[in-house]
């Protein structure tokens, strides 16, 4: 493996501590106080009539309902979408003002792929750490179900060159060139933009590269899908989802539909391979799939906290934002990032009760577990004095991850942490580690004792 | 050249346009009054015939409002039919100057711009409102008994003819800036930012001739106003106003006689004739008793002096039905509202109600999406009572039944903290005995709200023997935040509203065991004035709850031997439960049929039999109405409302009493107090006890003295 990561075109990771970073102290003011999202669905089904912006805003007044907290005390609004939809490209703001917060307060929207949230809680903890504000709401939403479909370039070149001519004349002139293919519509790319290969090519050159098999693979994804059932039947992930009542039913819809309960292994084995069809392991069952949905977390400082009548949930110890190389590491993200979260909080991956990582692929998960608990990866690539550690299965995502619950890029960063919280106080853990990946090969993660 | 005292200011720009500012010393608003009628006669004649102005800008200094009509307060003092011809005419005068001026006169209109104040902008060559909620315009004399009497039913037909102009002038409706601009109202709309300037710099343009002008009638509206074709659209308005009032109400087709000799004699015959009516309809008996219900009610919807309340941040609703839909839909725009119901489709169904409520509200401009957006961020629905937690007012809306009521309350003790308010929105069930078991009954009182809460304007406060006043004040406060006009009555069987309302249906059971026939009753109470008939009215809220109503004020009627009747039970049994299943005094067609409704003859079986003795429609009438006003004035008597003023507004605003009566005190003090009890004694020696005058009206009649002052 040490092999394969030497193609890096990065340098080794300098250690964290030569980099300027916000005190511990100063993190450990910083609490989260409760979490919640709009139940996740599969794109174009439930969620297809609403934008982000009406799943981010639902998101944010069930926060505001489950905390009672007076709109007017948050200070700072900061949201995460990945496709961001051209009517609404601050996002945050936008969320804020339909939920009810005032005016007055600031709010912006950040972009990270699918850590795009995790970024949003990582400016909030910020904020706060450094006195700018005391209550924040942070969070995200996407939906898949009305992606801003373009016009190809040619076209595009022209419509905007029409609103200077004059004259038919001058428009026939135009259109002149245009071949017929450059009217047909332009989806917004899956491709990673440096490397121009899909996520779930990548997916396959990772399995591959490490040799981690189909069958593992379904496993894994089908061990996600029965915890999501699990979880969902217990009512233990009802504790995090708001109910939304949409026309034209408003019948409460209350619950994710991508779970599949009756799912087997004999089931996923029947898929075919999705992006190397003769040599794949990578299928449609064993990545995550399209969703809508917007996820909330409220933060605040520990003294906002308790002057407002709010009960946290946890207190955040440390976070690490990091970014690896596109195409060999571009899923790496939480075996490069929670190391250094870790260290940062000084609490050892054994003292961590709960972890709580973003599933894009099985493939993907498995291979962070495998590289944290490598001596060669951790010493080499991380500049480490041996292996991180290992997982154990009952302290990873045991409400089932998002290759069952749902992959609104925008909001999974929200639901992790909030899942991570709930999960804490439920299973009475003292440490939470939340990590994942994200497209352009940036990893976050961040590490949360229970108060 | 401001002077101190003055109502308003000019200021002459150096351009030449001269901006007049209307800025009423010492009030909220600019109203219209004689006395700033004197002072401003001679300076806008000045300002018409000075060589220097080239044009002139009305403006208003008030935040909110352009001129929002004529003082009222004088106007109600104004009872001599001459002395209001004569305020009438003065204005016409005063704006015919402004109208007739070769000058460009542009009107700023930001905010309300109402009557008189309305009339004052019509007079105007150009209108130029803002484009902010707060700008509406409208003509709502026809709402007090009046008529426009400055020109408006003149000016509005020719300026935005006379199909669009009826319905404003006859039903007062209120239209907002961008309504107006369609309807060419006005001539443009600008932002409220010192629109004193923007219309200055119109102004200037109109007389530099760079802008045109306000706008032809379009053709259709041309030829149905200028050609004889407009007697079809009068004749056609004259038939609905006929059917709408049935003769009761002397405005609209006054407002019709203006407009129609307007239109055929010219403006100054019109106006002549305006003023005329005017003044009958100002000394009339309708505008005095609408005049008298418009301060009662806004009366009503001011807090009381130096309230110190404790603000409601959060309110609670339990039972998601229609009530409670209604309920979270009023307070949205004020406060977060939790609605609980144990029935996940009772929630779905008020999730439907709260939507299509504020979709309708966004379609009609009232509000914005985002406005939209954030009042339904603040519904949360649950089926948790825990939910309730940090509730400062808590309304409860379930079914009318005792137990039910206790047990909801007992649950909600457990939840909120003690200085929670917590209200039973009931018609008729007693407040003492639902609270009978309750923990903390000084924080307990009753909410009666009218179905459709957003439309029915009364809220009925009804206190417990042992209601502490704070929560009182609670309460109140926050029934007034909703909108409503709130009175505060005392416990008691039914209170005030379903009280003497109780004692009317009955009174129309009775007539019909009688031998009455259902549509003689109905037809004798809407031409007295209700808006339906007592029949249709139980067809309309449920023969089964009108039974379970009755059921419950039957015990406390009896024990002054207010029999009774033990129809509405049995008609239950037999399967009428009215409009609901289509099925009552009416049978209705079903829904989506065409159709009107039929009276049911088989109802006569549970009265009697199918012969029916003919009863006078006047007797029925009278026999109906003075139940009620009786009932009333026993209510009065044992304290159940505080005063007359109160009965009166409940039972116009609660019940439709008719309006143009006053409610049923004013009704007295009209008829007069000795022939209220004459008529009384003579009812109660042919049909019993129950017709025996109340005290109040025994001691009115005995002393002379009328409910309100002379």
């Amino acid at each position: 493996m040490s092999r394969t990561t030497s193609q890096s075109t990065l340098e080794p990771m300098a250690s964290p501590r030569r980099r300027p970073t916000l005190g511990a102290a100063a993190l450990g003011r910083v609490v989260v106080v409760d979490g919640c999202r709009t139940p996740f669905l599969r794109s174009s089904t439930g969620f297809s009539e609403l934008s982000s912006y009406d799943l981010g805003r639902l998101a944010v007044a069930g926060l505001l309902h489950r905390t009672r907290l007076d709109p007017a005390a948050v200070s700072l609004v900061v949201m995460g979408t990945v496709v961001a939809d051209p009517a609404t490209t601050n996002l945050a703001r936008e969320v804020a003002l339909g939920a009810g917060v005032p005016a007055s307060c600031p709010a912006f929207t950040v972009t990270v792929a699918c850590v795009s949230s995790l970024q949003a809680a990582v400016e909030g903890v910020r904020a706060i750490a450094t006195d700018e504000a005391d209550v924040v709401i942070v969070g995200g939403a996407e939906t898949f179900s009305d992606v801003p479909i373009r016009y190809r370039r040619p076209l595009r070149r022209r419509l905007i060159a029409a609103q200077k001519v004059k004259g038919l004349g001058g428009n026939l002139r135009l259109a002149r060139g245009l071949k017929p293919r450059d009217l047909l519509p332009e989806v917004p790319a899956i491709a990673e933009f440096s490397t121009g290969e899909t996520m779930g090519a990548n997916a396959e050159r990772l399995a591959k590269r490490l040799g981690i098999s189909r069958q593992a693979q379904d496993a894994y994804a089908l061990s996600s899908h029965q915890r999501a059932a699990w979880a969902t039947a217990e009512g233990l992930l009802a504790q995090q989802i708001e109910p939304v009542y949409l026309p034209p039913a408003f019948a409460a819809v209350g619950e994710d539909n991508g779970i599949r309960r009756d799912t087997s292994a004999a089931a996923l084995a029947a898929l075919r391979p999705a992006f190397d069809r003769r040599f794949g392991t990578v299928t449609a069952g064993n990545a995550s799939f399209l969703t809508d949905g917007g996820a909330a977390v409220m933060l605040a400082s520990e003294g906002a906290a308790e002057r407002l009548g709010l009960r946290p949930l946890a207190r955040v110890k440390s976070m690490a934002v990091t970014g690896a190389d596109p195409r060999e590491e571009l899923l790496l993200g939480p075996a490069i990032a929670s190391p250094r979260a870790l260290e940062r909080a000084g609490v050892a991956l054994d003292e961590v009760g709960v972890v709580e990582l973003h599933e894009a692929f099985a493939a993907q998960v498995l291979a962070n577990l495998e590289l944290l608990a490598d001596e060669r990866f951790c010493r080499d690539r991380l500049g480490l004095a041996g292996a991180v550690g290992t997982i154990e299965p009952e302290r990873l995502n045991a409400w089932g991850g998002s290759l069952a619950v749902g992959h609104p890029f925008g909001a999974t960063g929200a639901r992790l942490i909030a899942t991570c919280c709930h999960r804490m106080r439920h299973e009475v853990a003292r440490f939470g580690l939340v990590a994942a990946c994200a497209a352009g090969a940036i990893g976050t993660a961040m590490v949360l004792e229970r108060v | 050249m401001a002077r101190p005292a003055a109502s308003f200011r000019i200021d002459r720009r150096r351009d030449g346009v001269a901006v007049v500012t209307f800025d009423v010393p010492g009030a909220s608003v600019n109203t219209l009054s004689t006395r700033l009628l004197d002072e401003v006669e001679g300076d806008l004649a000045g300002l018409l015939t000075d060589p220097s102005v080239r044009a002139l800008v009305l403006a208003s200094g008030k935040p909110t409002t352009f001129i929002a009509g004529a003082d009222l307060s004088e106007l109600g003092g104004v009872t001599a039919a001459a002395q209001a011809e004569a305020f009438s005419h003065r204005g016409h005068v005063l704006l015919d100057r402004l109208a007739s001026s070769p000058k460009p006169v542009v009107a700023a209109i930001h905010g309300a711009a109402l009557g008189g104040g309305l009339e004052v902008a019509l007079a105007c060559s150009y209108l130029l409102a803002s484009d902010d909620p707060a700008t509406v315009l409208a003509l709502p004399e026809v709402m007090l008994g009046l008529l426009p009497g400055g020109g408006g039913t003149q000016r509005l037909p020719r300026r935005i003819g006379l199909p669009a102009a009826l319905p404003l002038l006859l039903t007062g409706a209120r239209v907002r800036a961008s309504k107006a601009l369609r309807l060419g109202l006005v001539d443009a709309l600008t932002t409220p930012g010192r629109i004193a300037e923007t219309a200055a710099r119109a102004a200037l343009a109109l007389a530099n001739g760079e802008l045109a002008g306000r706008r032809p009638l379009p053709r259709t509206a041309h030829l149905l106003t200028h050609t004889p074709l407009r007697l079809i659209v009068l004749a056609a308005a004259r038939r609905q106003v006929r059917r709408r009032t049935r003769g009761l109400y002397p405005a609209p087709p006054a407002i019709l006689r203006c407009v129609a000799t307007g239109l055929a004699r010219g403006v100054s015959a019109g106006q002549a004739e305006e003023s005329r009516l005017f003044g009958a309809l100002a000394a009339g008996r309708e505008a005095h008793s609408l005049i008298f219900l418009f301060h009662a009610s806004n009366a009503l919807k001011k807090a009381g002096a130096g309230d110190q309340v404790r603000p409601v941040s959060r309110l609670g609703v339990v039972g998601g039905g229609f009530m409670g839909a209604g309920v979270a839909s009023v307070s949205l725009p004020l406060v977060p509202v939790v609605v609980r119901d144990i029935s996940p489709e009772a929630l779905a169904r008020c999730a439907r109600g709260v939507h299509e409520g504020l979709a309708k509200q966004v379609r009609t401009g009232a509000i914005t999406p985002i406005e939209r957006d954030r009042r339904s961020s603040r519904l949360r629905l649950t089926t948790s009572t825990a939910d309730l937690a940090g509730c400062d007012l808590v309304i409860e809306a379930v079914f009318e039944d005792l137990e039910l009521k206790r047990r909801v309350l007992a649950e909600l003790e457990e939840v909120v903290a003690p200085t929670t308010v917590l209200a039973t929105n009931t018609s008729a069930l007693p407040i003492a005995e639902i609270a009978a078991t309750a923990r903390h009954p000084e924080r307990m009182l009753g909410l009666h709200y009218f179905s459709p809460v957003h439309k029915m304007p009364l809220l009925e406060l009804v206190t417990g023997r042992r209601t502490a006043p704070w929560a009182v004040a609670v309460a109140r406060a926050f029934g007034i935040a909703q909108g409503k006009t709130v009175i505060v009555v005392r416990d008691g069987p039914g209170f005030f509203t379903t009280r003497i309302l109780g004692a009317y249906l009955n009174e129309a059971m009775l007539a019909l065991e009688q031998g009455a026939v259902v549509e003689d009753i109905d037809r004798a109470l809407r031409d007295f004035g209700f808006p339906v008939g007592p029949l249709a009215l139980i067809d309309e809220v449920g023969i089964d709850v009108a039974a379970e109503v009755a059921t419950n004020l039957s015990a406390a009627f009896a024990s002054r031997g207010l029999q009774s009747s033990p129809a509405l039970p049995r008609l239950v049994a037999a399967g009428c439960l009215g409009r609901k299943n289509l099925r009552g005094f009416y049978v209705y067609p079903p829904a989506g049929r065409r159709g009107r409704k039929r009276v049911n003859h088989d109802v006569y079986t549970f009265f009697g039999g199918s012969g029916r003795p003919h009863v006078a429609h006047r007797e029925l009438a009278g026999r109906l109405s003075l139940m009620m006003v009786n009932e009333a004035a026993r209510c009065l008597e044992e304290g159940i409302i505080a005063s007359a003023s109160d009965g009166d507004v409940g039972a116009v605003m609660g019940l439709g009493f008719p309006p143009f009566r006053g409610g049923p005190f004013h009704h007295v003090d009209a008829a007069g107090a000795g022939k209220v009890q004459d008529a009384l004694r003579a009812l109660a020696e042919r049909h019993g006890a129950r017709f025996a005058p109340a005290l109040p009206l025994v001691e009115a009649a005995k002393n002379g003295t009328r409910f309100f002052g002379e």
